[in-house]
């Protein structure tokens, strides 16, 4: 194993024998094992940068923490990555499917949890958990029939974090996942965490809070606003 | 892929029923609009049949646009808008599977109740399948322009305004279309040119403003 750092990304992984023949932009990441790939990848809003553009290599089994004080652009990152937001400048190549978990819930509050969930197995159409087994995961066992808006903040994260398991999906980026969960709940997100990457799946997450502790030590990457006082 | 869009209308209808008393304004919209009319003009058979087909239309167009502005701003607001751009299904199949389903609360209900309307206003029988055949072409049409100026106008807040203003200068030629075909079937002539232009935009519609309503969600969604 060679340990290769470039700047903001750090991968692990053996050289390929064609590596030194790639031109210099490719060489940072094995394209074969990393999922979602991103080569300095930047987001502009009015004309400016909002983050100083990163590189980011999902690699299958691996974990990325993505940290920055507030404003520094880690929302927009992952949405970017989720391909939620077109990149202004870099280039993005993904090789699985893609699940994103942001501030917001999306689930629908008039619908019950169980509804919920099935939507979101169907949605993406790779059934993972069944939806009682999930929800039991999650700790909220029993609440199926519960309309999604009665359910509090972070039941709702928990909620949020059942539709990450009933649908299979290789890639996860979460948005500040320990926001509003207690203790136990900071405890599952690492346990889910744990339990994916050790089934060949790959997760981005940003947080400012709690730090994951995983199993296998995750990469790290701090990202920097990039807007200037020129800005008005 | 096909899987993706059954969900998102299954769910989308779901929800309409669970918010019964939304998913009925447009019949209640019709209704009121073919009552009131009557109390206004006077009741006689010469002149409402006459205004017939422009008082259906302008009831089906109301109703269509009571309910933009609940097209997309609820996802907008809980997230599951940007999921759309999440899963391997192409966006655009994702927007005509809510129109579709924008078209099934707004639209087919007027077309549904479009010949109770007709007997309601003396429309002369031998235009009513022309009147059903323009609601069938020009409905689907209204719920398109209006999915891309609610695209258009969900970065605003309070936008409905801005959409109506929006909205109106393009509905102009699907309404002098669809009446102008409704009224010539009622005077005995055919209606085929009024209702192969109203064709000509709604396929026209169809293959672009999917992208185009794509382009302007994509911006708002910032």
């Amino acid at each position: 194993m060679v340990r290769y750092s470039n700047k903001q990304t750090i991968c692990m992984f053996r050289l390929p024998d064609d590596y030194f023949s790639r031109p210099r932009a490719r060489r940072h990441c094995l394209p074969m094992k990393a999922l979602l790939q991103a080569d300095q990848v930047g987001f502009t809003r009015s004309g400016e940068l909002v983050f100083e553009p990163a590189d980011v290599c999902l690699n299958a089994g691996q974990a990325l923490v993505i940290s920055g004080p507030n404003g520094s652009g880690k929302t927009t990152l992952l949405r970017v990555l989720a391909g939620i937001l077109e990149p202004a400048t870099g280039k993005l190549s993904r090789s699985a499917s893609l699940a994103f978990l942001g501030h917001l819930a999306a689930v629908k509050g008039d619908l019950s949890c169980r509804e919920n969930l099935e939507f979101s197995t169907r949605f993406s159409g790779q059934p993972g958990m069944a939806v009682n087994r999930a929800m039991a995961r999650v700790g909220l066992a029993g609440l199926g029939l519960r309309p999604a808006r009665a359910l509090s903040a972070g039941q709702k994260r928990r909620l949020g974090l059942a539709g990450l398991l009933v649908a299979r999906r290789d890639i996860w980026l979460l948005d500040e996942p320990y926001a509003s969960l207690d203790d136990a709940g900071g405890e599952l997100v690492d346990q889910l965490l744990d339990e994916h990457l050790a089934g060949g799946g790959t997760a981005a997450l940003s947080t400012h809070q709690r730090q994951p502790r995983l199993q296998t030590d995750p990469d790290r990457l701090v990202i920097r606003a990039a807007l200037r006082e020129s800005v008005r | 892929m096909t899987r993706a869009m059954l969900a998102l209308l299954r769910r989308d209808l779901r929800l309409a029923v669970r918010h019964g008393g939304e998913s009925l304004m447009p019949l209640v919209f019709l209704f009121a609009v073919l009552i009131l009319v009557p109390l206004g003009v006077g009741p006689g058979p010469n002149l409402l049949s006459a205004i017939a087909p422009g008082m259906v239309w302008v009831a089906a167009l109301l109703a269509s646009l009571l309910a933009l502005e609940h097209l997309f701003r609820p996802d907008l607001d809980d997230g599951t808008l940007e999921q759309w751009w999440t899963g391997e299904t192409p966006v655009g199949l994702l927007v005509m599977t809510r129109l579709f389903s924008h078209w099934l609360i707004t639209g087919l209900p007027v077309i549904v109740f479009a010949p109770v309307a007709a007997q309601m206003l003396y429309l002369p029988d031998r235009a009513l399948s022309t009147l059903v055949v323009s609601l069938l072409i020009g409905t689907p049409l209204l719920s398109l322009i209006g999915g891309l100026a609610s695209a258009l106008t969900l970065g605003t807040n309070r936008g409905s305004v801005l959409l109506s203003i929006l909205i109106f200068p393009l509905v102009v030629p699907v309404l002098i279309f669809a009446t102008g075909a409704v009224s010539a079937a009622a005077d005995g002539l055919s209606a085929r040119a009024h209702l192969g232009l109203l064709s000509a935009l709604l396929i026209l519609a169809v293959t672009l403003i999917p992208l185009a309503t794509t382009a302007a969600l994509r911006l708002n969604i910032e």
